[in-house]
């Protein structure tokens, strides 16, 4: 378990070290994502500059589920965004190089790069969710302190599982890109918002198959004390961990299948 | 080493912009072939006859459609990790170091993800940087490396993990004289020394001719040869010439199992099959011989013959 991750700093330090060969250039990338993020958080402030309430949602309580998100989604863009670039590696057929080394290929795509300027959007989350927090008041006990704890990995696991899925379509289209972004950075967008707000399909849509809602507004409603307003039982709020492992087993099963298709390119 | 029985690919391939027809394309039909432990052998073919696909079956890269591989033992697309482990491979065309890193460091990273433990690292490498003369840019950056360099580099990644058997696919293209004679010494020393076991699909023939003793050729997705390169000439080859330097001019010699075919004053240029001692001794006895020099058919030649009669037999 060790190995692997020793395995991939080594080579997430190595694409670092190249990105520093350009530092001029990963300065600025590194503010302007930092900058550019406060944008989304802006459209949050936009609405409630019109309305007072989102359902049962006061502005603070929609602050602290888009902080979360944001955070949560930025790691994951940290740790596998390159899976964008993904379908590139299909097309030209570099794909190949993976395949004849004695490790998992997802384990080595995921590995293959690291935008560290993408640290800029984490920290704009930070920022707002630091502030959100102080002004909550939240009585911080065991249970939420637990909960504060899961949340995150559960999240970029959720996340990362979905982009994974997205990304094994490439083995068959070849490119598909957009189609996986609409779940991804739309993904990122929808659970930024309270679910309950959504019309029942895309509710359902975004608890049992694309299990969005498990990254951030079950276990938001836990830590805010809030009620369901859907009613769901108390229970559903702990089960982000498990809906991580799940999501990832089916990650994980759908690429292998994905590889097995692989078609190469000639030469 | 390697056991392929009746091995396919096929692939499906849509075609037309609006109505799609699906097409079948069969890059590999039906090939069986055995490579033993410790050959070095070419595998050769036109472009798009199914080298790469068949290479690709064999290193785990493609499942085949149907048919049967064995490499090393383990059924490569099922095994993958484990084969990986055993095998090395080079794809000419593909860039498996690490475009903006200098050479060194991507030797490192392979180290880790081929888990080579570190003295073997070190000695495999030391013995690398000597035979293929890496150190005058083993701190360079990737990108900044001369094709002969990159391709020393990367037969280097290929190897660091001590492999059994190797996989080139067009190691020496776009390689000038000089870089390519280097690149085929090393792989006759890893061969002989280490008996590790080569298959190289390659398009030049000096390969072939300076490497392998065994030959596989591909065309249309079938195998229609595997043999020795002595066994493709008596075949395919015909006739070899003698050309002779004679003491003095002389009438075109006649010779029981030779023509003249061409003669220049004292040289003349002698068209026969067969054993060439026989006919140099025919040839002493008849004539005062100065000098002697055989000159083999040209593979270039015989294998346009051989895709050119597989062709027309279809």
């Amino acid at each position: 378990m060790v190995e692997p991750v020793l395995v991939w700093r080594r080579l997430v330090g190595a694409q670092i070290r190249s990105q520093f060969q350009y530092r001029l250039s990963f300065t600025i990338d590194l503010i302007g994502n930092f900058l550019i993020s406060f944008i989304d958080f802006l459209a949050v402030l936009v609405i409630f500059h019109n309305v007072t309430q989102l359902g049962t949602w006061r502005v603070r309580e929609v602050a602290f589920l888009y902080a979360f998100s944001s955070i949560s989604f930025a790691l994951t863009d940290l740790l596998i965004g390159h899976l964008d670039q993904f379908p590139q590696k299909i097309r030209d057929g570099t794909f190949d190089i993976l395949l004849v080394r004695p490790r998992s290929t997802l384990f080595q795509v995921i590995g293959s790069d690291f935008q560290l300027r993408r640290l800029g959007k984490a920290t704009q989350g930070a920022i707002v969710l630091a502030y959100v927090v102080g002004a909550l008041d939240i009585p911080w006990d065991a249970g939420r302190v637990a909960m504060l704890i899961v949340m995150v990995p559960s999240a970029i696991v959720i996340f990362g599982s979905v982009w994974v899925v997205g990304s094994c379509l490439a083995f068959w289209t070849t490119d598909g890109g957009e189609f996986t972004n609409a779940f991804t950075y739309g993904g990122n967008f929808m659970s930024q918002y309270p679910v309950d707000i959504l019309s029942t399909w895309l509710r359902r849509f975004l608890a049992y198959v694309v299990p969005l809602a498990f990254v951030c507004y079950f276990p938001a409603l836990y830590i805010l004390g809030k009620p369901d307003p859907l009613g769901l039982p108390r229970a559903v709020d702990f089960l982000s961990p498990l809906v991580a492992v799940g999501a990832a087993a089916v990650a994980s099963v759908a690429w292998r299948f994905a590889v097995r298709h692989y078609r190469s390119a000639g030469g | 080493m390697i056991e392929v029985d009746e091995l396919s690919k096929q692939f499906v391939v849509r075609r037309g912009r609006f109505r799609r027809e699906r097409h079948v394309v069969e890059a590999v039909r039906g090939i069986s072939f055995r490579v033993e432990r410790g050959e070095l052998l070419g595998y050769l073919g036109p472009n798009g006859a199914g080298k790469s696909t068949t290479i690709k079956m064999l290193t785990g890269i493609l499942v085949p459609s149907s048919g049967r591989v064995s490499v090393a033992g383990l059924d490569p697309s099922r095994r993958r990790i484990e084969l990986a482990r055993r095998i090395g491979a080079m794809f000419g065309q593909r860039v498996q170091l690490w475009w903006d890193l200098p050479l060194l460091d991507s030797f490192e990273l392979l180290r880790h993800i081929y888990k080579v433990p570190p003295d073997r690292y070190r000695a495999s490498l030391a013995r690398f940087r000597e035979v293929l003369e890496l150190d005058p840019f083993l701190h360079t950056p990737v990108r900044q490396l001369s094709l002969g360099q990159r391709i020393r580099g990367e037969l280097t990644a290929a190897m660091l993990h001590g492999p059994e058997l190797l996989f080139l696919d067009e190691p020496t293209i776009g390689l000038d004289v000089v870089a390519k004679q280097r690149v085929r010494d090393f792989l006759v020393e890893i061969n002989r020394d280490e008996g590790v076991t080569v298959l190289l699909t390659t398009h030049d023939l000096g390969d072939i001719e300076r490497l392998c003793n065994r030959l596989l050729v591909i065309d249309q997705g079938s195998l229609i040869w595997d043999g020795t390169i002595a066994d493709l000439k008596e075949r395919y080859g015909g006739e070899r010439t003698l050309v002779v330097d004679l003491e003095e001019p002389a009438p075109p010699l006649e010779l029981p199992g030779a023509r003249v075919e061409r003669v220049d004053g004292p040289r003349q240029w002698l068209r026969f099959r067969g054993s060439a001692s026989e006919l140099t001794s025919t040839v002493a006895a008849s004539a005062r011989l100065v000098d002697l020099q055989i000159m083999e058919p040209d593979i270039e030649e015989i294998v346009r013959r051989i895709y050119g009669g597989a062709r027309r037999e279809r």
